[in-house]
């Protein structure tokens, strides 16, 4: 690689040919402030429209200040990061920015969490010259069962449109208007219901500001907790107990499973379940699913579609929904384990306990928002009572968690109840990319060979790669695997199915970044990508240390099946655990 | 033109067209078929000729007998008088306004004596809807001698060698472009004609296209040949609806003849035209715009580098040049670039189209040499300021130029020396401003176009100029503190330093501008809360002279608001709260009794 030397604020570096000024002035530990850049490096997504202005420096023999994010080095150029020309126009860029961004801080999602906000303190903005004939730019907020807009906040630092397009290839997400009145929005300024959203949530992962929030429904559990008629049970995903902790200082991929619990118990819920029950019955019928698909392939069946799909994610359900409506028979027709453990809870669990199911309220804290609305989603009701009826984030149960004077770092570690809380570490690792196919083959493979497996640990399908392929030999039998992460990469995967080109015989798709792992509803990584990796290294390590490992050998499961399913796939394993999809493709409407 | 006797030659663009010179057109063939002349005499409907003020034109051929402001219904008398009985119709004949003596041929005329027409050589001339009257002019010559007897390394070097200049304001050596993009090796390139003309008042781009389409289509194939590329795109704004017709009728033409398609003049070389339309964004004239709109993507800039030379159009190489930088090219490459060189300045050579306009008596498109000085151009070729008023201002440049004064008139026009004034060359718009214009509202004026047209995307252009134009507001209205002004300058060099592409970076010029040459008319807002030249509506006030009011009531009776009381025969009053400032007591009362305070 070519490298070139350069001088920034008086320090020589040599750097590769084609690196920015941003990234060159890291390596010499210069921090120079950006608001739009956004850069998860491990995952290869990078914004830089270079809209914002903020990362402005001087280069030596230049007319005008070069943005360095976005801006190449070249050989002999010197650079000064925090010149006094630098610094004013900063703060008037600054000035600019927050003339035109509401001051409502002391009521927003995202006080205290705001990149706009720690910017303005940053670089010492203390009043906003003009301020009192300054107009605003002003629109609709726009409310959906996932997530809000309120674009009277947004900053056109364009990385929800980055994230919707190109990371997602969703392309709900767009600017639209020119000049003053300009934001990012669907096309036509249609309410985002109205668009091709799948509510996966990258947006507001990536929103620097409180333009794009979580639709906050910490409100209704907390009324739920304070009703005596009612029996409130949680259960929480799998990415939560990684990430939760950062919400109270601890390190990215501290692992709080434990405190978490006692947390929840001292809340008020009644029971304290986990959804990582609910993952092991997933590998059950989707796992059983994929045999039965899988043999009938084998013994020479041309109707059988394969590969098979996972269904876990949401908003990887409202993709392909959307997207590839004709090919809705190839994903398993297993519900998420959300929606199963919300089944189960409110027939097996209700009957046990003798609670009848309106009186029965299921919470779910869960690392995403597409969890929201596939809640709410009508097949998941019966005669109007939602299987599971809130679905909060981890961010709002970290809200929850301090707002009960509670703290995860000083509570002690706690048990899960049963015997909706007994896991398996194949139910955890369900939080990060690859977990899901990993667990089922941990279960296919036994099922299907009758032997036990030597070496759990199928390492070939973890990892931050986008699509991931490895084949699995199935005592003789090889088995082709493909793994994507990120709706984009999905995408080319089902372009390949839908052009006949595939080899796979299964394929999970998780929607966010690295799974769930990092959902839309997890604590903001603020573009560092290594939270990820930590928070990923949590699951596994939290499924080496589980004693059981294996779904099909979960004693509670068993005890499912034996006091009420049946077997896997069995008419009753239907009717609560499977469901169906639909073609909304034409639901694009212009209003 | 070899059949006919006599040829009358109709302005066909499209400001003579909305004087309906169409319907002379058809007046005048109507007329010579009445009289049994339509096999002697040919009606021809050419491009501009640039005298606007005076249109519509009909120029009469071979006497060159140039008729100014002519009607549907002089035809007869044109015809009887000029083409039957070879007397010129007086009356139609434009008189010079010092001498006020008729002048018959244009080129005695003080509006085209100083003219060097190149760019604009076959408007008005030609019949832009048939590629024989451009071929009758050396049309398609150039692109022949091009494919016949040099190579691509020939041409470019002739072009760089000319010195010519990119003539859509940033002012590129048009050579350089042309090497950079035939550098870059790729399976296709891409020659882009930027016809999407956005400044407000100017219209040069359009005028080639509309008066001599052809004279594009030849230098695009030119530069395709010289860069290797074989696609070519014309970006023109869809307001354009005249130049997007005779351009089709053109390519169709040329494609027929050869002139465009596969193998040209025999030879390997591939070249075609198509066009793209834009919506009329004016931020789509930055050719990384140009080139997302074309792509069908959200029309706004990216950072350079990379420039389209490398990555363009669909990701491939790609030279972008304006309409008028390709409209030089053929006569350059016939003439000779040591031709060109030898006219204009050290640094900017050629002429240069200007769209002059505002308090000018000669509003019209003029083509000077580089180097001509603008107290030529605004007193000679555009005849002074309108109804005797003094000189105030110029501003060259478009929306995003600076305002020259007074003691710039004698700066030799050229690229550098603008941008030393304060301003910049711009694709070529100027507007003149007299002493009734206040450089405080002017500046608000462009600004407000500026805020409307910025595409958002970088906070100091879509946040910034809006700022702007809110605090020159205040100033206009007498709200502003001396603190204000020094706030003003630091944002506009702010938005100027940090802004994404050239809109941003050159928005601030018209405040800039007249901050440095009209600092007092700003001071006078703030401090004095008075607008010197009485535009600024919330700084004046209208009050009634008791000596001179009779109390006729007229001025009261006429007041839509009922801002005006008083008794007959008494002394009159206006109420400021009321008061609306529309002026039409003043118009209304025979006494002088009302003034503008």
């Amino acid at each position: 690689m070519e490298k070139v030397k350069l001088t920034i604020d008086n320090k020589q570096i040599e750097v590769e040919k084609g690196t920015t000024i941003y990234k060159a002035a890291k390596q010499l530990g210069i921090d120079i402030p950006v608001l739009c850049y956004m850069n998860l490096e491990d995952l290869g997504i990078e914004n830089k429209p270079g809209g914002c202005r903020i990362c402005v420096v001087e280069v030596e023999g230049g007319r005008n200040l070069a943005p360095s994010c976005s801006t190449k080095v070249w050989d002999g150029m010197v650079v000064n990061t925090h010149s006094m020309r630098v610094i004013n126009a900063r703060r008037t860029v600054m000035e600019f920015i927050l003339s035109d961004h509401p001051k409502d801080c002391l009521t927003c999602a995202k006080s205290g969490n705001c990149e706009l906000q720690d910017m303005a303190v940053k670089l010492g903005i203390r009043e906003v010259p003009g301020e009192e004939y300054a107009e605003m730019s002003e629109y609709k907020i726009d409310f959906s069962p996932s997530l809000i807009r309120d674009l009277d906040k947004c900053i056109m630092c364009r990385r929800c449109e980055m994230m919707c397009n190109e990371f997602q290839t969703v392309g709900a997400l767009s600017a639209f208007n020119r000049g003053f009145e300009a934001a990012v929005g669907p096309a036509f300024e249609m309410d985002i219901e109205h668009s091709p959203c799948t509510y996966c949530g990258q947006c507001v992962a990536v929103c620097p500001t409180g333009a794009l929030t979580e639709k906050d429904h910490t409100r209704d559990v907390i009324n739920a907790l304070a009703d005596p008629t009612k029996t409130v049970i949680v259960q929480t995903a799998p990415a939560v107990r990684a990430a939760l902790g950062e919400e109270f200082g601890l390190e990215a991929g501290s692992r709080v499973t434990g405190e978490m619990v006692a947390a929840l118990r001292r809340l008020g819920f009644d029971y304290v379940f986990d959804t990582d029950f609910a993952a092991d019955l997933t590998i059950m019928e989707e796992g059983t699913e994929l045999l039965d698909r899988l043999t009938k392939h084998l013994n020479g069946d041309k109707e059988v579609k394969l590969p098979i799909l996972t269904s876990c994610c949401p908003a990887w359900v409202s993709f392909f929904e959307h997207n590839f409506p004709e090919m809705k028979d190839i994903p398993s027709s297993a519900r998420s384990p959300q929606q199963m453990f919300g089944s189960i809870a409110k027939t097996y669990f209700a009957d046990k306990i003798e609670v009848k199911r309106e009186d029965l309220v299921v919470v779910s804290i869960m690392p995403c928002l597409a969890k929201k609305y596939e809640a709410q989603r009508d097949e998941f009701k019966v005669d109007g009572n939602p299987d599971v009826d809130f679905s909060i984030s981890t961010r709002e149960l970290a809200h929850l968690i301090k707002e009960a004077n509670l703290d995860i770092k000083t509570l002690p570690k706690e048990e899960f109840d049963t015997p909706l809380g007994e896991s398996t570490g194949a139910g955890v690792i369900f939080g990060a990319t690859g977990g899901v196919i990993e667990a089922a083959t941990r279960t296919a493979y036994e099922l299907h060979t009758g032997k036990k497996i030597e070496n759990i640990d199928f390492k070939q399908l973890r990892g931050l790669e986008g699509i991931r392929k490895a084949t699995v030999d199935f005592d003789g039998t090889p088995i082709n695997i493909g793994i994507a992460h990120g709706l984009g990469n999905a995408r080319k995967l089902l372009e390949d199915i839908k052009a006949g080109k595939s080899e796979f015989h299964a394929i999970e798709i998780m929607s966010c970044p690295g799974g769930c792992i990092g959902g839309g509803g997890q604590p903001l990584h603020h573009s560092d990508s290594g939270i990820l990796k930590a928070r990923m290294k949590a699951i596994y390590e939290e499924d080496a240390d589980k004693p059981i490992r294996k779904s099909h050998e979960n004693p509670y499961i068993i005890k499912l099946y034996e006091e009420f399913l049946g077997k896997p796939m069995s008419e009753k394993a239907h009717h609560l655990l499977h469901t169906c999809y639909f073609d909304r493709s034409r639901k694009v409407e212009i209003s | 033109m070899t059949k006919y006797k006599m040829h009358l030659l109709v302005c066909g663009g499209t400001g003579c067209r909305a004087s309906a010179s169409d319907s002379i057109v058809e007046s005048l063939k109507q007329e010579l078929e009445n009289k049994g002349l339509s096999d002697e005499v040919q009606v021809i409907m050419t491009g501009c000729f640039g005298f606007c003020e005076k249109g519509p034109i009909v120029k009469v051929l071979p006497d060159n007998t140039f008729y100014i402001e002519v009607k549907p219904e002089d035809a007869a008398e044109l015809i009887d008088e000029h083409i039957i009985k070879g007397r010129q119709v007086k009356r139609l004949l434009y008189k010079d306004p010092e001498k006020k003596e008729s002048i018959a041929d244009s080129k005695h005329m003080d509006f085209y004596k100083k003219q060097i027409r190149i760019a604009l050589r076959n408007c008005g001339f030609i019949d832009p809807e048939n590629v024989d009257e451009y071929i009758g002019r050396d049309g398609y010559m150039a692109l022949g001698k091009c494919i016949n007897e040099m190579t691509p390394q020939d041409v470019i070097q002739v072009i760089k060698d000319s010195g010519l200049r990119g003539r859509g304001g940033g002012g590129f050596p048009a050579g350089l472009k042309w090497e950079i993009a035939s550098k870059n090796d790729a399976d296709q390139k891409y020659v882009v004609c930027n016809a999407d003309e956005g400044d407000p008042g100017a219209f040069m781009d359009r005028s080639i296209l509309e008066g001599d389409p052809h004279a594009v289509l030849e230098a695009m194939a030119i530069c395709g040949y010289a860069t290797n590329a074989t696609k070519g795109l014309i970006y023109i704004r869809a307001e354009y609806p005249l130049a997007i017709k005779r351009l089709k009728i053109a390519i169709d033409q040329a494609r027929e003849y050869g002139l465009l398609g596969k193998n040209i003049f025999g030879s390997d070389f591939e070249f075609d035209v198509e066009m793209r339309y834009g919506a009329g964004a004016f931020v789509c004239g930055e050719e990384t715009a140009l080139i997302h709109s074309m792509e069908g993507l959200r029309g706004e800039p990216t950072i350079k580098p990379p420039y389209p030379a490398e990555s363009g159009y669909l990701g491939k190489p790609t030279n972008v040049n304006n309409v008028e930088t390709f409209a030089n090219v053929p006569v350059i490459i016939n003439k000779g670039a040591n031709w060109f060189t030898k006219i204009g300045t050290e640094k900017s050579k050629g002429t240069k189209v200007f769209a002059l306009a505002g308090k000018i008596n000669n509003v019209g498109l003029i083509e000077v040499p580089m180097g001509t000085t603008l107290r030529e151009v605004i007193f000679e070729i555009g005849g002074g300021i309108k109804d005797g008023k003094k000189f105030k201002a110029v501003q060259t440049g478009g929306p995003s130029g600076g305002c020259l004064t007074e003691k710039h008139l004698d700066t030799p026009i050229d690229f550098d020396n603008l941008i030393a004034a304060g301003s910049m060359m711009g694709s070529g718009g100027m507007i003149v401003m007299d002493e009734d214009d206040c450089m405080v509202s002017v500046s608000k004026f462009y600004l407000d176009f500026t805020v409307e047209e910025s595409c958002g995307k970088c906070s100091p252009c879509r946040i910034g100029n809006k700022r702007l134009y809110e605090l020159l507001d205040q100033i206009t209205k007498g709200k502003a503190t001396m603190d204000d002004l020094q706030r003003l300058r630091n944002m506009c060099e702010v938005i100027k330093d940090t802004s994404l592409c050239g809109l941003g970076q050159t928005s601030p010029n018209p405040i800039l501008s007249t901050l440095d040459n009209f600092w007092d008319e700003y001071v006078a807002h703030i401090k004095d809360h008075k607008c010197p030249a009485g535009q600024c509506k919330d700084l004046m006030k209208y009050v009634i002279i008791e000596e001179n009011c009779v109390g006729c009531t007229a001025c009261a009776r006429v007041c839509p608001v009922g801002a005006i009381s008083g008794e007959k025969k008494q002394v009159h009053y206006i109420d400021p709260s009321i008061c609306i400032k529309c002026g039409a007591c003043i118009e209304r009362c025979k006494f002088d009794a009302i003034i503008v305070k």
